[in-house]
């Protein structure tokens, strides 16, 4: 998170975080592991009057931002929902937010209109069963037939899958990428619910068998979504290592007063230097994470020819040393960092989840080299 | 200069880039100006020669009203702000600058006058400074002290209006072609360690100092040992308070640490790290390993690295100055910078494969990547070791518990040494 947020940022922030303390605290959360959907859908519609669900939308579709960057705000947000592990589709119904209102046009207004009201959840499918599960791997086959559009294939994992009222799901066309908005109650539509490491995070596999629709369900044009796609990958992945970046905080300022309180050999662990140094390697990896996020969501706001590198750069980062972190963290814990009783492992599933979702730290890595070798030949 | 006075960063900007591509040299592609720690193949006087270039090159910069861009205009410098001096940073790319004479002599030499000096100090040599005529170094390190730094045996004695210097420092880069030194000595020896220092500046060339120039394991020989003897130096040239060095080196360090990120300094935005100065993509290529996925994995790594390093040290420099972080987090981008660089120099190694131990004479990249690894720790040791900024980061940043100490609290020449033996 920026280290400088303006008073209207901060207020927003200061909003947020102490609705999220009041309706979601620790408790709640933990209760919420048996709740089939993983978040109370009124909690989300309140949170989505405080603005969760506005800040990728312009206001012409009825969004608005708090700064002049809807995305740095979101990322402020992202960022208390982190550090309190909270429940919600944070990530999902804001990518499908900003598609719509960037390219869905009039005929997906209505729908918008309910996910930005915070009463439709609507999420994006967009990886693949294996062995097509590689970052950018999408063979979901879409094709137009008169007046209709129909959808074959797996996507997975879907989040919050079965709770969405709507999936954006990106497909192939003979033409290209193409994206369609498809009603989850929709013949040949089937969710089956998957496990997880998170506790609250709920996905799913979505079968679509002969899906048909009519041809305005499409979002954008046939075989021409790829920059769309891209952009929302973007988007996900700020906002989620957003997210990421406020687990990592919490699990290192716990542990950090964890090795003040601790005394093992009359001494607080705080003073040892083996794990004084390990405390300050940590806090490198959590700056770096907070600068590297930063640098991609500004870069991605402005829609900067850096901003694929900065992104996956930020997302191979964080996904490396946000779960180092929050390992080590649970080795100076000691035996209790491993209990279900300690709250560290809500901070570890989180970074745990977001590592492997929108490509794994290699995969991002891999995608670093390609743009760099990309600009080598254009320099 | 008052912020409405002051040109606003994107007409700098503007004014900078014209005037870099009519009067700065493009480089050549591949062409790197940067100082790495490869030696080269030039004869003393070639070297030389370079430095007076540079010398040149930083006039020409002052003459055009580009020189000390976060320098008062009073010593010369331009009144401007870090902002403007990153948008310089990024225009300079791909085109020809003072890049050797950048550290130390910038910062943190003429960031320590600037902030200690006294105003007779400041206008004698930051002008000067800024001209290219008085190039700066750092007599602080001593080989019986390297991280230590506040341990210095070097002494300074008081002789009516003048100090008389004897004792060796080490460390310092290119002190054979350096026209002044910035140094660490001791006033006090009745006192705890930090409570008896003083700094002092000094020319470099003139009799009673011995400068002798130390071979690296790579060839290179930047490096350099001092051996003062009997060096008179007059009071006036005595930076801070007598006995309060410690105050003055603390800052010192401080700017030390700020790398790349301080606003005193030009840096182009094509410094790589720790590849010594090679691009990855152009090792792996050369290597022909270019489409090995787990090569590609590799660069990816070196690329992150660099790119989250540079980021860090923007948000520590701006934490900094904005007073959301103490001062002392500045060590987080040293840190990781020494840890990033050590991990590229590894990574170019083993893209390079066999070619990085034995090659021809005309193997390019890769032929190099073996003997940077060979020296890949210099980036966790030059300027202040990792564990030294591990300890900083978690005693001053996270205020956990200090080291234990024998010498705190002792006079210092009570305090133990090698080949003492009190205790």
């Amino acid at each position: 998170m920026l280290l400088q947020l303006t008073s209207d940022q901060e207020n927003f922030r200061e909003t947020t975080a102490r609705f999220l303390t009041g309706r979601v605290p620790i408790e709640q959360v933990r209760r919420l592991r048996d709740d089939p959907a993983g978040f109370d859908p009124e909690f989300w519609r309140q949170g989505a009057e405080l603005g969760w669900t506005s800040l990728l939308v312009s206001e012409e579709n009825g969004g608005g931002t708090i700064s002049d960057s809807g995305l740095v705000d979101l990322t402020v947000l992202a960022h208390e929902f982190g550090v309190r592990a909270a429940p919600g589709p944070l990530v999902p119904t804001n990518v499908v937010a900003a598609a719509l209102s960037g390219v869905g046009g009039p005929a997906h207004a209505a729908v918008l209109a309910s996910v930005l009201a915070g009463e439709t959840t609507a999420s994006w499918a967009y990886g693949e069963a294996a062995p097509h599960d590689r970052l950018g791997d999408v063979q979901l086959e879409v094709r137009v037939e008169g007046g209709e559009v129909v959808l074959n294939g797996v996507k997975r994992p879907v989040e919050s899958a079965a709770q969405a009222a709507r999936l954006l799901v990106t497909g192939r066309a003979p033409e290209g990428l193409t994206q369609v908005l498809v009603p989850t109650d929709a013949p040949g539509v089937s969710v089956e619910p998957m496990r997880t490491v998170d506790l609250t995070r709920r996905f799913g596999v979505v079968r679509f068998d002969d899906v048909r629709l009519p041809l305005d369900a499409v979002v954008g044009e046939v075989g021409g979504a790829a920059d769309q796609v891209e952009r929302q990958l973007q988007l996900a992945i700020v906002i989620m290592n957003a997210e990421a970046i406020g687990a990592m905080q919490a699990a290192f300022e716990m542990t950090v007063q964890w090795s003040f309180d601790r005394y093992s050999f009359g001494r607080p662990l705080a003073s040892y230097q083996e794990l004084k140094h390990r405390f300050a390697d940590m806090l490198s990896w959590l700056e770096a994470s907070h600068a590297i996020n930063d640098r991609a969501a500004a870069a991605v706001e402005a829609r900067s020819p850096d901003a694929e590198e900065l992104v996956s750069v930020a997302k191979a980062f964080i996904g490396t040393y946000g779960a180092e972190l929050a390992q080590d963290c649970v080795q100076i814990h000691g035996g209790i960092g491993l209990t279900y009783e300690h709250d560290l492992h809500l901070f570890l599933r989180r970074v745990t989840v977001d590592r492997a979702l929108y490509g794994t730290p290699a995969e991002h890595r891999q995608r670093i080299t390609t743009v760099a070798e990309h600009l080598k030949e254009t320099a | 200069m008052s912020a409405d006075e002051r040109e606003d960063v994107e007409s700098f900007r503007q004014r900078a880039r014209t005037w870099i591509r009519a009067n700065l040299r493009a480089l050549e592609p591949g062409e790197d100006i940067e100082p790495n720690l490869k030696p080269t193949n030039l004869t003393q006087e070639e070297e030389l020669a370079v430095v007076t270039h540079e010398r040149q090159l930083q006039r020409q910069l002052f003459d055009a009203g580009f020189a000390g861009l976060c320098f008062p205009t009073r010593y010369g410098g331009q009144g401007l702000t870090p902002d403007h001096q990153r948008a310089f940073n990024a225009e300079i790319g791909g085109y020809e600058y003072p890049a050797r004479i950048q550290a130390p002599t910038f910062s943190p030499c003429a960031s320590v006058l600037l902030e200690f000096g006294t105003e007779e100090q400041k206008l004698a040599h930051i002008p000067a400074i800024l001209k290219g005529e008085e190039i700066w170094m750092q007599l602080l390190s001593e080989p019986s002290s390297g991280s230590d730094v506040a341990a210095a045996l070097t002494s300074a004695v008081q002789e009516g209006d003048e100090w008389v210097l004897n004792g060796s420092k080490i460390w310092t880069t290119g002190a054979w072609w350096s026209d002044w030194g910035i140094c660490l000595a001791r006033t006090n020896w009745d006192v705890p360690k930090h409570r008896g220092l003083s700094v002092f500046i000094l020319p470099i060339h003139q009799p009673g100092v011995a400068v002798h120039r130390i071979e690296m394991l790579n060839g290179l020989k930047e490096f350099c040992q001092e051996f003062l003897t009997d060096v008179r130096v007059p009071d006036s040239d005595r930076i801070g308070e007598v006995d309060a060095g410690w105050t003055v080196g603390t800052r010192w360090m401080f700017h030390e640490r700020m790398l790349y990120n301080s606003p005193f300094i030009t840096v182009s935005p094509g410094k790589t790290q720790g590849g010594g100065g090679v691009s990855m993509v152009d090792v792996a290529r050369e290597a022909g390993r270019l489409d090995d996925s787990y090569v590609r994995d590799l660069v990816g790594e070196a690329r992150m690295l660099e790119l989250v390093g540079k980021a860090l040290q923007r948000r520590v420099g701006e934490g900094i100055m904005t007073g959301k972080m103490v001062d002392q987090s500045a060590a987080l981008g040293r840190l990781f910078a020494g840890a990033s660089i050590t991990r590229i120099a590894t990574i170019a190694f083993d893209i390079a494969g066999a070619t990085g131990a034995a090659w021809t004479g005309d193997e390019g990249a890769p032929a190099d990547c073996g003997t940077t690894f060979l020296m890949r720790q210099a980036s966790s040791i030059g300027g202040g070791t990792t564990e030294m900024a591990r300890n900083v980061i978690s005693e001053r940043v996270l205020k956990m518990p200090r080291e234990p100490s024998l010498d705190r609290d002792r006079a210092f020449r009570d305090v133990p040494r090698a080949g003492s033996t009190r205790s």
